[in-house]
C-alpha cells in the first residue's frame, strides 16, 4: 500500500558519491540521461487522448468554410425548428435554389445548428486562450511582486481574498450586464475573477522558493532583488503556470458558455455554444438537438483540455498542486 | 549462549529493474542473541534500513527477497503471510523510528496510540489497557503519565516521542526490538538519554536489539557486536572492541578513520599580530510576536554574543538544536537582520549599516550551507552559480570564468564540471562547488554553517579537509557552526558553546575540551556518544 | 484556540469591506449613468435628474459609500427598482429553495464522493481508481446546464419519472420537496462529487505515505484500520478545505442550475434583477452570496480546530 524505501531514495545519488570519492576522482559522476520532459509527456495517456481531441476541435477553426457552405448567421423562416437530418433549402447569390442536409437540424430562426456549432468553436477557443493568457499574465506579475515585499503583500492579499468571496459567475455577469454585452467585456468579466488564483499560486510558490538556501545564496553573493526574481524564482512558476493556464482555460470556456447560455454573454447573433444553446432552451422538450450537439462539443472540448492539464500536471509539475 | 532470536541468513533483495545496482542488499547473515545488542552500521545507500524493514515485513513494494531466511525465533519470516506478520508485530517483534516528529500520529493522543497495540493483540478490558499503557509510559521515564497519556504528539519534545514510541514498541515485551536511527534526529543530550533507555529496557528483559545507525560513537556507546556494511554486503562482522578497534577490512578501517577523535589536535598558533576580520559586540536577535491575551512575546533567539575570529582562524559555535548558533551565522552574514548590538567586519559595523552601502561590504563575508542537494539552483549549471557573486561587482565574465576554473581545481573537481548541472553531481562534490562559490567573492570570512552535517563520514572527513587546507592557503577567518563535537574539535582553533541563545563558554579548543568550566558544556561532552572509546587509528 | 478565532474572525473583516468597496465601485463606475439606466428609454432629462437625487448620487463618493455601508449595517438593502418590495422581502422568499438545492447536493456529493475517493486511493493504479479517475475528470468537464438538459429529457420527458421543472416549498410535503429536487441536485452534485472525490483521493494517498502509517502497520493493525482510523482522519483537513472552496462553485452552479429547472430561489432572483437592471436587487444578493461564502469558509476554520489539534494557536 505504501512504499517505504527508507535511506534508499538517495541511494542513486550516494552510492556513486562514495565510489568517486574513496577512488579520490576529480571529475562528475556519469549521468543517468533520464526521458526528455517532451517523451514523457508523449508517453502520457491524457495528454495523448487530450491532445489528439484538442487537435481536432482546434482543426474545426480553418476547416469550418470547408465544412459547410452555410452562413451559421443565415435567418431562413422556412427553415425554422427543422429536426437533424431533414433536407433544408437555401438560395444562394444567383437565387437558385439548392438542398443541404441539415444534420444537427436548425434553431427556432431557421439557422443551421451544424454551421453554428462549427463556427461557434471559434469564439468558444480564442475565449479560454485569451483568458488563460491574460490572467496568467497578470496574476504572474501580481504574484511575483506580492510574494517578495511584504508591506505590498498585506494588501494586494487582502484585496485577492476580497475579490474570491465574490462568486466568479456573479462578478462575471455583474460586470457584462453593467458594461453591455461584447467579446471583449466578456473576456475581461472572466478575467477577473481568476486573477486572484493564479496570484495566491505564485505567491505560494514564491514564497516558498525565497527560503530555499539556493537563493539565501544568491542574496549573500550580492545579487540585486530583480535578479533574483527573474534568474531563480520565475523558472520554478513556469511549470505550474502553464498547468494552471490550461486549467483557466477549460474554465473559461465553460463561464463563457454559461454566461451565454444565460443571456448575458457574447451578443445572441455571434454564434458560441452557449448561444446556439440559450436559443434552443424554450423548445427544449420538442427539439432537444439545438442543445445537445453544442453541448457535446462544449464537453468535448473542456474534457479535452481538463485531460491536457492533468496530463500536463502530472509529467512537468509534480508538486501536484492542489487548484483546480 | 542460548539460541538466537533472530537469525538472518543469506539475505540477498533485489532493487527495481531500473536502479544503479542490482541489489539492495546481497547475501547477508547475522544472528541476534536474546538480549544481546547487534549495531547494522552503514554510510547511506549501504542498504542497513531495507534489512530493518524486511525482518518487520514492510518492505516497499518495489523491493523484493530474492533468497535467503529471515528466522524469528525458528520462524521463517520470508514465508509468513501478511495476517502472520501482523499477529508478530509489536508482539514478537517491535520497531522505532528515526523521525520522532512524524513517526506519530499527529491528530490521536499519545496514550491511545499506545492503547491501539493492546487493542490489536490482546483481550484486555479498557480499564486494564489504560493501566498498562500509564506503567508504561512510567518505564520510559516520562514525567507525569496522565497528562502524557491524554497529550497529543505536538506537545511533546523529540525525545519525549520517541519514548512514546519506545513504550508503544516495548509495551508487549517482544522479543526483538529494531531501532532504525532511533537517535539520529535528536540533540545530542537527548541522544544520550534515549541510548540509555533502550540499554535499560532491553537488559531488563532480556530483549535482543537490532540496532541500525551510522554513527560510530553510538556503536561504540551502545553494542555489542557490529556489522558493517558497504553497498548492500556485509564487509565485517564482529565484537565491537574487535571492529572498533582492530578492523580487519579496509573499508571498516577507511570509515573508523574518518570518524573525527574528540580530542582536540594540538594546532599552530595563530599570530598575536593577525589582524581582527570579525568582531561582534553583544548581539541580540529577537524575535517578536503580538498575541491576543498572550500581549507582546519576545523570543530571545541570539542574546549578547561576543565574538571575534582573526585571519587564518576558526572559530567553531557549537551548541544543540535552538541554541542560537545558526542565528548568529545568520545575522553575520546579513540574511537576517539583528536586533541590537554592534558586528564589525573588517573595521565597519555591518549591523545597522542600510542596505545600499551594505551591498560593497557583501562580498567579504561567504556562507556555505548544510544541504547541498538545496543550495544550488537546479536549473542553473554549476558555472553560472559560481560566477553569478563576481559578476555582481563586475568582474567580466571572461575572468570571473577563469577564475571560477581554478577554483573547480582548488576543491578537487574537474573544471570541465562547470558546464554541468548540480543533479550530475553527488552531495559531497555538491558541498565543494559550494565553497568554491563563496570563495568566488574572494571573501575575507567564511561561514560554514553546518556545513558538513549532511554527508556521510568519509565525505565529512574530506571536506573538513578540504576546508582547512583553504582556510591555511587562502588566510581566511572562519566561522564553523556546528552541532557536532568531534568534528568541532579537529576543525576550530577557538570555540564558543552556546545554549539558549547565549555563549556559555569561549575560549581555546584544546582548554575548553580538555577542562570545560560551565556545567552545559560538561553535560554536553558527556553525552558524546563513543567518547572514551579507542578506536582505531591506522595509518591507511 | 480562542485567540486564533478572534484573529480569524477579525480577518474576515477586510475581505468584506473589499467585497462592499468592489461591488459599490461597479456599479458606480461602470460606463453609463445608472439614474438613467433605471429610468430607462422613456425618461426625459428632468426624470433623470431627478432620479439622480433620489438616488444620492449627486454626493461625492465616499458620501455615497458611508451612507450605502450605513444601510447595509442597518440591514436597509433598499428597495427593487423593478418589482417595487424591499429587496431583503425578496430574498427571503428565495431563501428555502436555494437553501434545500444546496444543501441537497453538497450532501449527496459528500456521501458519494468521500468514499469513492478513499476507495480509489487504496486501489491506487487499478482499474478502479482509474475509473473513479476517469469519471472526476469527466464529471468535472460537463457544464451543469448540459446534464441538467440530460437528465430533463431521457428521466422527465421520455420516461416521465420525475417532474421537468419547478419546485414544491418544503411547507407543502417534505416527499413532495425532495422527490423534486432529485434531478436539479444530482446535475448539480456531479461537478462537487468529481471535486472532492479526487481530492480525497490525492489527500488519503498524501497521508498513506506518511511516516505514521508505517508506524500503525508496524503495531500490526489491519489495513483497513489503518485506512480508516489513521489516514482517512488525517485526510480530512484537506478534503474539508476543498468543501469550503466548492461553496464559490456551488453558488455559481444554483444561478445556473435554478434557471434550467425553473426553482425560484436566489439564483433565479439573480437573473431576473440583471436582466431587469434592478441594482439594488443586484448588489444584494451578491453581497449575500460572498458574505455566505466567507462565514461558510469561517466556520471550516473552526471545524479545523476540531480536527487537528496542532492548530491551537
Amino acid at each position: 500500500m505504501t512504499d517505504q524505501f527508507p535511506d534508499e531514495s538517495s541511494q542513486q545519488q550516494t552510492a556513486a558519491d562514495t565510489a568517486v570519492i574513496s577512488a579520490e576522482s576529480a571529475e562528475a559522476i556519469e549521468v543517468r540521461e533520464q526521458p526528455s520532459v517532451w517523451s514523457r509527456l508523449l508517453r502520457h495517456p491524457s495528454v495523448i487522448i487530450g491532445g489528439l481531441l484538442l487537435t481536432l476541435i482546434v482543426g474545426l477553426v480553418p476547416a469550418a468554410p470547408f465544412l459547410t457552405s452555410l452562413d451559421p448567421t443565415d435567418i431562413s423562416p422556412r427553415n425554422r425548428n427543422k429536426p437533424p437530418g431533414f433536407m433544408t433549402v437555401h438560395k444562394d447569390e444567383e437565387g437558385s435554389k439548392y438542398e443541404v442536409k441539415a444534420v444537427m437540424g436548425t434553431d427556432k430562426l431557421g439557422r443551421d445548428v451544424f454551421a453554428r456549432v462549427i463556427y461557434g468553436a471559434r469564439v468558444s477557443l480564442m475565449v479560454g486562450l485569451c483568458v488563460a493568457f491574460i490572467a496568467v499574465s497578470i496574476g504572474l506579475l501580481i504574484g511575483l511582486l506580492a510574494g517578495y515585499f511584504r508591506l505590498l503583500d498585506a494588501i494586494v492579499m487582502r484585496f485577492m481574498d476580497g475579490l474570491m468571496a465574490i462568486p466568479a459567475i456573479l462578478l462575471a455577469i455583474a460586470l457584462v450586464s453593467l458594461s453591455g454585452a461584447s467579446l471583449f467585456t466578456v473576456i475581461m468579466a472572466i478575467v477577473i475573477p481568476e486573477i486572484p488564483r493564479v496570484v495566491r499560486l505564485v505567491r505560494s510558490i514564491v514564497l516558498s522558493i525565497r527560503e530555499e538556501p539556493y537563493v539565501e545564496a544568491a542574496i549573500s553573493v550580492g545579487t540585486p532583488t530583480p535578479k533574483i526574481l527573474y534568474r531563480h524564482v520565475l523558472p520554478n512558476t513556469i511549470a505550474p503556470l502553464i498547468v494552471q493556464g490550461t486549467f483557466i482555460c477549460g474554465s473559461a470556456i465553460l463561464l463563457e458558455a454559461i454566461l451565454s447560455f444565460l443571456g448575458v454573454g457574447v451578443p445572441p447573433e455571434i454564434p458560441t455554444w452557449g448561444n446556439i444553446m440559450a436559443q434552443g432552451r424554450d423548445l427544449f422538450q420538442i427539439y432537444p438537438h439545438s442543445i445537445f450537439y453544442p453541448g457535446i462539443f462544449l464537453t468535448l472540448t473542456v474534457l479535452a483540455i481538463n485531460m491536457l492539464g492533468d496530463g500536463l500536471r502530472d509529467t512537468i509539475d509534480p508538486r501536484m498542486s492542489r487548484e483546480f | 549462549m542460548s539460541a538466537p532470536v533472530l537469525s538472518v541468513s543469506n539475505l540477498t533483495i533485489d532493487l527495481p529493474r531500473n536502479a544503479d545496482r542490482q541489489h539492495a542488499v546481497h547475501d547477508v547473515s547475522f544472528d541476534v542473541a536474546p538480549g544481546e545488542v547487534v549495531c547494522l552500521v552503514g554510510e547511506s545507500g549501504s542498504g542497513k534500513s531495507v534489512i530493518a524493514f524486511s525482518v518487520m515485513g514492510l518492505l516497499a513494494k518495489a523491493l523484493t527477497i530474492a533468497n535467503g531466511t529471515i528466522q524469528l525465533e525458528n520462524e521463517d519470516l520470508t514465508r509468513a503471510d501478511e495476517t502472520r506478520l501482523r499477529e508478530l508485530r509489536c508482539t514478537r517483534m517491535g520497531m522505532i523510528f528515526q523521525e520522532p516528529m512524524t513517526a506519530l500520529n499527529p491528530v490521536m493522543r499519545c496514550g491511545d496510540q499506545i492503547d491501539e497495540v493492546l487493542q490489536e493483540h490482546t483481550d484486555l478490558g479498557a480499564g486494564e489497557r489504560r493501566q498498562r499503557v500509564i506503567d508504561m509510559i512510567e518505564q520510559v521515564h516520562l514525567p507525569d503519565p496522565e497528562r502524557m497519556y491524554n497529550s497529543y504528539p505536538h506537545q511533546l519534545s523529540g525525545g519525549q516521542r520517541q519514548r512514546i514510541m519506545i513504550a508503544m514498541a516495548l509495551i508487549l515485551e517482544p522479543v526483538l526490538l529494531i531501532a532504525d536511527e532511533p537517535t539520529t534526529a535528536l540533540d545530542v543530550t537527548t541522544q544520550a538519554q534515549i541510548l540509555h533507555l533502550i540499554r535499560e529496557l532491553q537488559s531488563e528483559r532480556n530483549t535482543g536489539v537490532l540496532f541500525i545507525t551510522h554513527d560510530f560513537g553510538v556503536v561504540a556507546e551502545l553494542a555489542d557486536r557490529v556489522a558493517v556494511l558497504k553497498q548492500g554486503e556485509l564487509v565485517e562482522l564482529g565484537t565491537t572492541q574487535q571492529v572498533l578497534s582492530a578492523p580487519t577490512h579496509p573499508y571498516t578501517k577507511m570509515l573508523i578513520a574518518s570518524v573525527p577523535v574528540h580530542e582536540p589536535p594540538v594546532r599552530a598558533a595563530i599570530p598575536e599580530d593577525a589582524p581582527v576580520v570579525l568582531k561582534t559586540e553583544a548581539l541580540d536577535k529577537q524575535y517578536k510576536s503580538f498575541s491576543f491575551g498572550g500581549g507582546k512575546q519576545v523570543v530571545d533567539a541570539a542574546r549578547d554574543v561576543s565574538i571575534e575570529v582573526r585571519k587564518g582562524e576558526t572559530l567553531g559555535i557549537v551548541g544543540e538544536s535552538g541554541s542560537g548558533k545558526s542565528t548568529v551565522a545568520r545575522c553575520i552574514t546579513w540574511l537576517i537582520q539583528s536586533s541590537d548590538g554592534r558586528i564589525w567586519l573588517a573595521g565597519d559595523d555591518i549591523a545597522k549599516m542600510p542596505k545600499r552601502d551594505l551591498h560593497a561590504l557583501r562580498q567579504k563575508v561567504q556562507i556555505v550551507f548544510q544541504d547541498p542537494y538545496r543550495s544550488l539552483n537546479p536549473r542553473r549549471t554549476v558555472g553560472q552559480s559560481i560566477i553569478e557573486g563576481p559578476l555582481n561587482y563586475g568582474e567580466s565574465k571572461a575572468d570571473a570564468w577563469a577564475h571560477a576554473q581554478e577554483l573547480m581545481q582548488l576543491v578537487q573537481l574537474d573544471p570541465e564540471g562547470l558546464d554541468r548541472y548540480p543533479h550530475q553531481f553527488s552531495g559531497g562534490q555538491r558541498q565543494r562547488i559550494c565553497i568554491a562559490r563563496a570563495l568566488a567573492m574572494r571573501p575575507e570570512l567564511l561561514v560554514a554553517d553546518e556545513a558538513v552535517s549532511a554527508l556521510d563520514v568519509s565525505v565529512q572527513a574530506q571536506v573538513l579537509q578540504l576546508l582547512e587546507q583553504i582556510r591555511d592557503r587562502m588566510q581566511l577567518a572562519m566561522l564553523f557552526i556546528t552541532h557536532d563535537l568531534r568534528v568541532a574539535a579537529q576543525i576550530c582553533d577557538v570555540v564558543a558553546v552556546m545554549s539558549k541563545g547565549q555563549v556559555v563558554e569561549y575560549g581555546p579548543t584544546r582548554d575548553v575540551f580538555n577542562n570545560p568550566q560551565h556545567e552545559y558544556t560538561r553535560a554536553l561532552f558527556d553525552a558524546a556518544p563513543g567518547r572514551d572509546f579507542a578506536f582505531a587509528r591506522s595509518d591507511s | 484556540m480562542w485567540t486564533y478565532l478572534f484573529k480569524r474572525i477579525l480577518a474576515v473583516i477586510p475581505v468584506l469591506l473589499v467585497v462592499l468597496v468592489v461591488v459599490f465601485l461597479m456599479l458606480r463606475l461602470t460606463p453609463g449613468d445608472p439614474a438613467a439606466n433605471i429610468a430607462g428609454d422613456a425618461a426625459t432629462s428632468e426624470d433623470i435628474a431627478e432620479l439622480r437625487i433620489e438616488l444620492g448620487l449627486e454626493e461625492p463618493l465616499p458620501v455615497q459609500f458611508a451612507i450605502y455601508v450605513r444601510n447595509l449595517l442597518k440591514g436597509d438593502f433598499g428597495e427593487s427598482f423593478y418589482y417595487k418590495r424591499p429587496v431583503i422581502s425578496m430574498i427571503a422568499d428565495g431563501i428555502e429553495p436555494t437553501l434545500s438545492l444546496a444543501l441537497f447536493t453538497i450532501v449527496l456529493a459528500c456521501l458519494v464522493a468521500v468514499p469513492l475517493g478513499t476507495l480509489a486511493a487504496y486501489k491506487q493504479g487499478t482499474w478502479i481508481d482509474r475509473l473513479v479517475m476517469g469519471f472526476s475528470v469527466v464529471g468535472f468537464s460537463v457544464p451543469v446546464f448540459v446534464i441538467g438538459y440530460i437528465l430533463i429529457y431521457f428521466l422527465s420527458v421520455k420516461l416521465d419519472w420525475f417532474p421537468v421543472q419547478g419546485y414544491q416549498h418544503i411547507a407543502d410535503g417534505i416527499g413532495g420537496w425532495a422527490y423534486r429536487l432529485v434531478l436539479p441536485s444530482t446535475a448539480l452534485s456531479v461537478i462537487f462529487i468529481a471535486l472532492i472525490a479526487r481530492m480525497t483521493r490525492t489527500s488519503v494517498l498524501e497521508v498513506l505515505s506518511e511516516d505514521y502509517i508505517r508506524t500503525a502497520r508496524a503495531k500490526g493493525l489491519p489495513q483497513m484500520k489503518v485506512l480508516l482510523k489513521h489516514a482517512l482522519r488525517n485526510a480530512a483537513v484537506p478534503i474539508v478545505t476543498i468543501i469550503g472552496i466548492a461553496i464559490a462553485i456551488l453558488i455559481s452552479g444554483v444561478v445556473v442550475t435554478e434557471s434550467v429547472f425553473v426553482i425560484p430561489g436566489l439564483g433565479l432572483l439573480t437573473l431576473d434583477a440583471i436582466q431587469g437592471r434592478d441594482y439594488p436587487t443586484v448588489q444584494a444578493l451578491i453581497i449575500l452570496f460572498s458574505v455566505v461564502y466567507v462565514v461558510i469558509n469561517l466556520l471550516i476554520d473552526v471545524i479545523y480546530t476540531l480536527l487537528d489539534p496542532r492548530i491551537r494557536y
